[in-house]
């Protein structure tokens, strides 16, 4: 039996396409984007024709130290993934669990804020228009922040258990591009709400 | 004969009891399997949407008729809206891109099997959710059973005061879920394209429909967001006491229709494109010739996903814009159609001069065309603010988009059908009753949907459930109803291809029509893996390389 040629020809060396988990990320990344500009645009067109009170400028605080802990969780999570890259499991733990406190103060912060809104000045969302956009833009944050979190616990049992390694830190990456991103969007959110709508 | 039931896939599944069978069908992450789940599924919808367009042609047969009351009539056209585009256009489409781009990029599967098995059944639920309204939508005494706020809902007809009880509950729900389905296909479409290419399959040799695919896809993960956005701020609205569509309280009934267009007007392009796409495979293959332009076409294509993102305030010219607004998307509006245009030229060049084979695919191809550029030209009128002032809201719009979603989009998906279900049964369509299912859709298209472009300019407004006699109206009326008649018996026809030839139409073998493209150098219908090894491409064509290694397409690219 002579072998039979194959009908298709030699395959290209270096034939090297990129890793789904990172195009799919990024895919999701711009369709959230596009709901957050959305909930960006009607917060902004809204800004200012609330018919009855109260008014961001007369309710709002800027969040200035929760701001800076979910900013800085950003940082953290950066070196948490470079170092599961480099094999340091310590180090990727240590700072891990550091992302994840840094998150949840961030929640924290939200939740007093909005405890404090609806029991102090008793602002819901029905109450007027700023109301509504305020609660369900930031909520929409503090939401993607949850599940973000949810996510990052996940991978903190996982490396409890020691099941995440070096050869894991790409799709710690992924995790690592959503959170960027949340993070990213906050800095929107804080700029639309507490600067330019107060 | 045993050996025969082992190489060839599929065989063995008829031995199975029915049980298993179901099973593996509702548990599958095969994206072929899941493709066909796609299309069966909106073909049960174009059944159920068809029914309620039969519905709303028999009320308007002639005036004073009352066949359904007034009320019933708002429910039928906001669903057989809905349905149409939600339930039918968007799973068929995406249906097809499940089934051919893994073949077409000679990848064994989508890039996310079971991602992709939950946004299947994510958009069933979606669609069974608005169906469910008909039984559960009466939260009140009185209160409807079923949407009745037309496709686009605009406020505040969804306000809590107008719409009692839950049917416009359902329908946001409905949107919403189908809407994180079309989200997740859309990734995994893009994802799979990306990343799963065979060796050699650089993205200038991909075949167009997977281009066509790509940027359709692309454009659903930011036109389909905005329309889920907009789902959730209804629901704040009505559930938690929101005020972003109360102009009560301040809010906005402009806004809500600014944010439904933004999703609706590119959403008419994330339903073509892939049509497009149909049509640069057929055509090239019934010519006999590799596609005309195919940079062109790409660049065409990538053109018009970013300008329709830039014209949807086109259909809210009789809001009250002010005129820089109304000039801007005239002009964008008229921009859109260039690259379209450039498209048109495209396909015929690849006819001209070929040897055209007339088969079905084809006539519904070519039938394509010309309905697609009449479906433009009138796009075009209406993109003329004030021609629009004068013809918005009236039949003569009606007619404008059913040119392009029937005239276009169906007879697309007509010769798709007629194309690639050799590939996805083993089967050929029937030659004959394909010639009768053209025949019949075509006089049927163009009795129903030229003649409707005549009430609308004599002034007969859409969304009317009757009108007075003598208006000039009566007679198009009746015609328009034949017509639709026709158009079913034609469906009819289709269907009863699809059973007899699933049975009994000749085989297939792997490649009926002599094509070019990956899909058809694997057995019909594919084995699971669907290739054995992975194939290496050098060109844009590599089954004419394989049939024709003197003179490759390699040698010229």
């Amino acid at each position: 039996m002579s072998a039979i040629a194959s009908p298709f020809p030699e395959a290209p060396p270096n034939w090297n396409l990129p890793y789904r988990g990172k195009v799919a990320m990024a895919c999701l990344i711009i369709a959230e984007s596009a709901i957050f500009t959305i909930f960006v645009v009607a917060y902004l067109f809204y800004v200012g024709k609330s018919l009855s009170g109260p008014t961001p400028r007369e309710v709002l605080e800027v969040p200035i130290f929760y701001t800076i802990c979910l900013l800085s969780s950003s940082l953290t999570m950066h070196f948490a993934a470079k170092s599961l890259a480099r094999d340091r499991a310590g180090a990727f733990l240590g700072l891990w669990l550091f992302t994840i406190v840094l998150g949840g103060l961030f929640l924290f912060g939200t939740a007093q804020e909005w405890h404090r809104l609806i029991y102090e000045h008793g602002l819901t969302i029905s109450t007027n228009l700023f109301g509504t956009t305020y609660y369900s833009l930031v909520g929409l944050h503090a939401f993607h922040v949850t599940a973000g979190l949810i996510m990052l616990l996940a991978v903190a049992i996982f490396a409890f258990a020691g099941r995440v390694r070096m050869q894991e830190s790409h799709r710690v990456e992924v995790l690592a591009m959503y959170w960027h991103f949340v993070d990213a969007v906050w800095v929107v959110v804080f700029t639309v709400v507490y600067v330019l709508g107060r | 004969m045993s050996s025969n039931a082992i190489t060839v896939p599929g065989v063995q599944i008829d031995e199975k009891p029915w049980v298993d069978i179901l099973h593996e069908w509702v548990t599958t992450v095969d994206h072929k399997r899941l493709g066909i789940l796609y299309i069966g599924y909106a073909l049960l919808f174009l059944v159920v949407g068809g029914i309620e367009a039969i519905i709303i042609r028999i009320q308007l047969m002639y005036p004073h008729n009352d066949f359904v009351s007034p009320q019933v009539f708002n429910r039928m056209f906001t669903m057989h809206g809905t349905t149409m585009i939600f339930f039918v256009a968007m799973p068929i489409l995406f249906g097809f891109a499940n089934y051919l781009v893994p073949v077409m990029i000679g990848a064994r599967d989508m890039a996310f099997p079971r991602l992709n098995a939950f946004s299947f059944w994510l958009s069933a639920l979606g669609g069974f959710l608005l169906y469910f309204s008909l039984v559960g939508a009466n939260g009140l005494y009185g209160a409807g059973n079923a949407p009745d706020v037309g496709w686009w809902a605009y406020a505040p007809l969804t306000a809590p005061a107008f719409s009692l009880g839950h049917s416009s509950d359902y329908w946001t729900l409905a949107l919403l879920v189908s809407g994180f389905g079309s989200i997740g296909t859309a990734i995994n479409i893009i994802a799979t394209i990306l990343c799963l290419r065979c060796p050699g399959m650089t993205l200038g040799r991909m075949p167009l429909l997977v281009w066509l695919n790509l940027v359709m896809s692309g454009m659903v993960l930011i036109t389909i967001t905005p329309l889920s956005a907009a789902q959730i701020m209804l629901l704040v609205d009505r559930y938690l006491g929101g005020h972003f569509f109360d102009a009560q309280a301040g809010g906005s009934a402009v806004l809500w229709m600014h944010f439904f267009w933004i999703f609706g007007h590119p959403e008419v392009y994330v339903l073509i494109i892939p049509c497009f796409a149909f049509m640069s495979e057929i055509i090239p293959v019934f010519s006999r010739k590799p596609i005309f332009g195919y940079p062109v076409m790409v660049a065409a294509t990538i053109c018009i996903g970013f300008v329709s993102m830039s014209v949807w305030a086109h259909h809210m010219f009789t809001v009250g814009m002010n005129s820089y607004a109304n000039s801007f998307f005239a002009i964008t509006t008229m921009a859109v159609g260039v690259p379209t245009g450039i498209k048109i030229f495209n396909w015929i060049g690849t006819m001209w001069g070929g040897r055209i084979q007339f088969k079905t695919p084809m006539l519904f191809s070519i039938a394509f065309l010309f309905q697609f550029l009449i479906a433009g030209l009138t796009g075009i009128m209406l993109g003329c603010v004030p021609f629009d002032w004068q013809l918005s809201l009236s039949y003569f719009v009606v007619a404008h988009f059913h040119y392009v979603i029937v005239g276009g989009i169906l007879f697309a998906l007509f010769g798709a059908f007629y194309y690639w279900y050799p590939k996805f049964t083993g089967r050929m369509l029937s030659e004959t009753l394909g010639k009768w299912h053209f025949w019949l859709f075509l006089i049927g298209f163009h009795m129903t949907f030229d003649l409707m472009h005549i009430p609308g300019l004599l002034g007969m407004p859409r969304r009317i459930y009757t009108y007075e006699p003598g208006r000039g109206w009566d007679t198009l009326n009746l015609l328009i109803t034949i017509g639709a008649f026709i158009q079913t018996i034609a469906v009819l026809v289709f269907v009863a291809n699809l059973l007899i030839s699933y049975f009994k139409g000749d085989k297939a073998g792997n490649d009926p029509w002599d094509a070019w493209t990956l899909e058809w150098s694997i057995s019909s219908p594919p084995p699971a893996y669907n290739f054995a090894s992975i194939p290496v491409v050098t060109s844009r064509r590599p089954l004419w390389d394989m049939k024709h290694p003197e003179d490759p397409d390699s040698r010229y690219e």
